[in-house]
């Protein structure tokens, strides 16, 4: 499973990164980017969920997700 | 103000600085929900409330039928003149798009969190420098001496102007945030003597550039020309409004409820790691920004009959209280795992001070809480609340325990 994060409703909230530096981190302008190509183990898919769960604008999604 | 009316019925006649909202509007905010959910008032030449997440957000992120050119609900309407759409008097906030973005873009990397991390020390250095000040004291004023001073110093720093201004900041950041009942003109006189200082800081930085953000502003261009002096001092006076009342009334809100939730004081005192975690939770449940934008023309919209220039009040904080999007919304859970919490707002507009705001809650909280591990409301009835759009206690005597 892959991870992305919609660059047009990204508004730089901030949350993924904070939660989940592991997979995310940010560009110059605050924004949200995912760090590599996104692909998720089985112990990051959890934290994955959870930094989608708790982004504003829904911009996170989780290919292959339910 | 307390000559208005008081409300009597908040779904047809609301009044953010009415004294029953001004103290608790929660209660309001949720019969709002339960009845309305956008509530109307002829008061401020006509307004609407939407109560609820999805009518806060859609109204948000529609920026076709609203206008942000003024975002402080107050009795009168800006003048064309005074703001020329889309840059609006204090640029970005007061933009709208296609202007806005570009206005934004240009002062995000200043806000972005590799570099407002960058002060988490300054921040630690401020808060200790105001405890220290507290000495022995077994009662403390929270919000008054601790929360109040902490934003106008850090903005301060940023913007690059002298230290002895700090009080003066706060007191122009009053003037234009709760001065809401006041007259176009009467607001245009009392701003003058304002526009003359930062007229006066402005030039002090064109004579003597510095590595600050004042400076930083006078050097940036848009399409190869540099900003004109409008936009410069736009973007000041929305740094230091912004940037001030908002983080006080989160550090203090905060303060509030860790004053008379001891379980939860002592958690985080326990349990360092929860911070990041329950910072959330305070901004959700304590969010302290309310804003506003203006209705761009007759319209049926979220089932009102809109008219052009009324005001929208875009309550954030009754978002984040929704139980459509909050499980136990009026519950406050210091783990709280899934919050998406949107005291920032949402779409274009999102505070652009939101990571250093977060930053200086942080801060604030960890260096009291070290502190002082264990206090409580010295005397509750004597906790007053700011009105308006700003909401944050504003005096908060706290007793100091063992």
């Amino acid at each position: 499973m892959k991870v992305v994060i919609d660059a047009d409703l990204c508004q730089g909230q901030g949350r993924c990164f904070s939660i989940a530096p592991s997979i995310f981190g940010f560009d110059d302008l605050g924004n949200g980017v995912v760090l590599g190509d996104g692909t998720l183990t089985e112990e990051t898919l959890e934290l994955a969920r959870l930094a989608q769960a708790n982004c504003p604008e829904h911009a996170i999604f989780i290919e292959g997700d339910e | 103000m307390s000559d208005k009316p008081p409300v009597q019925d908040f779904a047809t006649d609301f009044d953010h600085t009415d004294t029953a909202w001004v103290k608790d509007p929660y209660p309001i905010w949720q019969d709002l929900r339960e009845r309305c959910p956008v509530a109307h008032t002829d008061r401020y030449g006509g307004a609407w409330f939407p109560a609820t997440h999805a009518g806060v957000s859609t109204i948000a992120k529609d920026t076709e039928h609203f206008t942000s050119r003024a975002v402080i609900m107050e009795v009168g309407r800006p003048g064309e003149e005074a703001l020329p759409a889309p840059i609006g008097v204090a640029p970005p906030i007061t933009s709208d798009p296609p202007f806005h973005q570009i206005a934004r873009r240009l002062i995000l990397p200043a806000f972005a969190p590799g570099v407002i991390n960058e002060l988490e020390p300054q921040i630690r250095e401020v808060c200790r420098g105001l405890l220290e000040r507290f000495g022995d004291d077994e009662e403390v004023n929270a919000s008054w001496d601790y929360a109040r001073l902490i934003p106008p110093s850090v903005i301060r720093q940023m913007l690059g102007f002298p230290e002895e201004d700090t009080e003066r900041f706060i007191e122009i950041v009053h003037m234009i945030t709760e001065s809401v009942d006041n007259s176009e003109e009467q607001r245009l006189a009392e701003f003058e003597p304002i526009e003359a200082y930062f007229v006066q800081q402005i030039e002090d930085h064109q004579a003597n550039p510095r590595d600050d953000l004042t400076t930083f502003l006078l050097n940036a261009e848009i399409d190869g020309q540099k900003l004109s002096l409008e936009h410069v001092f736009g973007t000041i006076v929305l740094i230091l409004v912004a940037g001030i009342d908002t983080t006080w009334g989160a550090i203090g809100a905060s303060l509030w409820h860790l004053a008379h939730h001891p379980e939860d004081l002592a958690r985080l005192v326990n349990e360092p790691d929860l911070m990041p975690v329950a910072v959330e939770e305070f901004l959700r449940y304590y969010a302290p920004v309310t804003m506003a934008r203006l209705v761009k023309e007759d319209m049926e919209y979220l089932g009102c009959p809109m008219k052009e220039y009324d005001w929208i009040l875009l309550g954030f904080p009754a978002a984040n209280r929704d139980p459509v999007v909050f499980k136990d919304a009026d519950q406050f859970i210091i783990d709280r795992a899934e919050n998406r919490h949107v005291a920032f707002g949402l779409g274009i507009h999102r505070c652009i001070g939101s990571n250093l705001a977060r930053l200086e809650l942080r801060v604030a909280i960890e260096e009291f809480i070290a502190r002082y591990p264990r206090f409580e409301l010295a005397e509750p009835s004597a906790v007053t609340w700011a009105p308006g759009q700003i909401r944050g206690p504003r005096q908060l005597p706290l007793r100091i325990l063992e």
